[in-house]
């Protein structure tokens, strides 16, 4: 009698300990199977070597032309170069501005600092730009000459966060391009203009706008 | 307490013996009754036997998770949505799967003291991602906001006049991709998750439509397809990636992907080419000599609701 209660005994220890190790179990694989912080399987490799895209900036339009508002025989605009009048002309270093002139450029809105025309303008070469230092420069390197004077936003540009571009955040699968000073900023009046917004939302039903805004997004 | 002989036993006060007539005043009140709410029943589920006829077939129904599906049956289900998306709108698409790219996590940086608040970010989304024409949807609203604050709660988006105005600065808002996203966290379905480069995804087709992470998302990120998206054929975006900017169903969430049908092609989010000021920066954060580390590094940025822990991958900045 009393070895059957031995046996009984450990029977039930047995049974108890088994239920406990298929607990134990189920949860470890739960736990091993969970697949809620799985993020997906990745994108294969590409085998072949990196090759770096390059990055382009826009150009420039060349040398100007000024328009002379007349039309020739076959309805286009008449422009001249500017060593047509500018080669036979005294510069004069004072001119800050288009009213003052008599024969051209009158309409030409100026509003950048205090600079006068041939702060820019190259007056022994009306076909490049001056630099500073007295330096020319090409019109299609206007980048530089803005650079002179405008440090942070230089700096900015070649960090990537100024200016606008269009292509590839890797390079090593496409190129890039980008804006130069003059796609977004006229440089007589390099102030970004005041435009309309276009595409404007939709009021959801419900919503209400107060007189001066300040409503719920 | 002698109970009367002769009555129900209720205290009703009725002739005993209602049991003998078929036609007693309580049965018919009774059999009017059970009718009235058998069609009260029938009538209240009548509107989801018309859903389920409409909306869903039977391959639909029956599809898996999209990370439960081996990549035959991406093909299979991809097919399936490019003949549905020729039977439902007639457009010619082509329907891929965009997979992260190891080594990266992307980033994004707006730059708000160039912002003039055009809009035309809002616009490019809504033609990329083929969203619904009627409702002008976008994944970006652009928020006016009073120079001195930063509560975006109390930015109006219903600006109506030449931008940028000198007392007001604009800030775009899209889903911030955070690395601590309480729009997943409440998904009752697990339809929607965070990937290996940092964007959160929906799957259109798992998802149940119970709006919760629409309540969850601190900056209003998520959209709801109210109706069936309308969108003239000639305007689709052909290009689609099952987890962004397909045409998505009625009755489902939907959200920012930061273009990763572009942006794991390598190439630069829609919204950024379409800002006429460039001040968007995009990049891969895990990249030390990318634009936006430099950005990050150099810059003070900030992000949105910091105090909500939510880790976003988002950050603005103000030049000095």
């Amino acid at each position: 009698m009393a070895g059957e209660a031995r046996i009984g005994k450990i029977a039930f220890g047995g049974v108890i300990a088994l239920i406990g190790v298929v607990f134990v179990g189920v949860l470890v694989w739960t736990w091993l199977a969970r697949n809620d912080l799985k993020p997906g399987p990745k994108a294969e490799e590409p085998s072949t070597p990196a090759v770096i895209h390059p990055v382009t900036i826009r150009t420039p339009a060349g040398i100007p032309r000024v328009a002379t508002g007349e039309v020739d025989s076959q309805g286009q605009p008449v422009t001249i170069a500017c060593a047509t009048c500018h080669d036979t002309r005294q510069p004069n270093y004072e001119t800050r501005s288009g009213t003052t002139l008599k024969d051209f450029h009158q309409g030409l809105h100026f509003a950048h600092g205090n600079q006068s025309c041939l702060s820019c303008h190259n007056a022994t070469d009306y076909d490049t730009l001056k630099q500073a230092d007295g330096r020319p420069l090409e019109f299609s390197q206007t980048l530089m000459l803005c650079a002179q004077c405008h440090g942070p936003q230089f700096r900015d540009y070649q960090n990537g966060s100024h200016g606008g571009m269009q292509g590839h955040w890797d390079l090593t699968r496409g190129g890039r391009t980008r804006n130069t000073c003059t796609d977004c900023h006229d440089p007589h009046h390099p102030a970004y203009p005041e435009v309309m917004p276009v595409f404007p939302p939709k009021m959801v039903r419900g919503e209400t706008i107060t007189p001066h805004g300040e409503n719920h997004p | 307490m002698s109970e009367p002989s002769g009555e129900c036993g209720s205290g009703c006060g009725c002739k005993g013996g209602g049991d003998d007539k078929l036609f007693s005043r309580r049965n018919l009140i009774k059999g009017a009754g059970i009718t009235l709410g058998a069609a009260a029943f029938a009538k209240a589920l009548s509107p989801l036997a018309h859903w389920t006829r409409e909306a869903t077939s039977v391959d639909e129904f029956l599809q898996k998770h999209y990370r439960e599906l081996t990549k035959v049956d991406l093909e299979v289900v991809f097919r399936r949505l490019e003949r549905e998306a020729k039977q439902q709108y007639g457009a010619d698409v082509t329907i891929s799967d965009h997979r992260p790219q190891a080594g990266v996590k992307f980033g994004y940086a707006l730059n708000l003291s160039i912002c003039i608040g055009c809009r035309r970010c809002a616009e490019a989304c809504h033609h990329e991602n083929n969203h619904d024409r009627a409702t002008s949807n976008s994944y970006i609203r652009v928020l006016e906001m009073t120079k001195g604050s930063m509560d975006m709660e109390k930015g109006n988006v219903h600006y109506d006049h030449p931008v940028p105005h000198p007392d007001k600065f604009y800030m775009p808002v899209q889903c911030q991709q955070c690395d601590n996203p309480p729009c997943v966290d409440v998904c009752p379905v697990e339809a929607t998750w965070k990937e290996a480069d940092g964007i959160v995804v929906v799957d259109y087709n798992w998802c149940i439509g119970c709006r919760y992470c629409e309540a969850a998302c601190p900056y209003h990120a998520r959209r709801f397809n109210w109706t069936k998206p309308v969108i003239p054929k000639e305007e689709i975006n052909p290009k689609q990636s099952y987890l962004s900017n397909r045409i998505r169903p009625q009755g489902v969430m939907e959200k920012c992907t930061f273009c990763l049908h572009r942006t794991r092609e390598g190439r630069m989010p829609a919204c950024l080419e379409a800002c006429p000021t460039g001040a968007r920066v995009f990049g891969n954060l895990l990249d030390p000599d990318s634009e936006i580390r430099k950005v990050i590094e150099n810059k003070r940025v900030f992000v949105l609701k910091e105090e909500l822990g939510t880790k976003p991958s988002f950050f603005y900045f103000f030049d000095e």
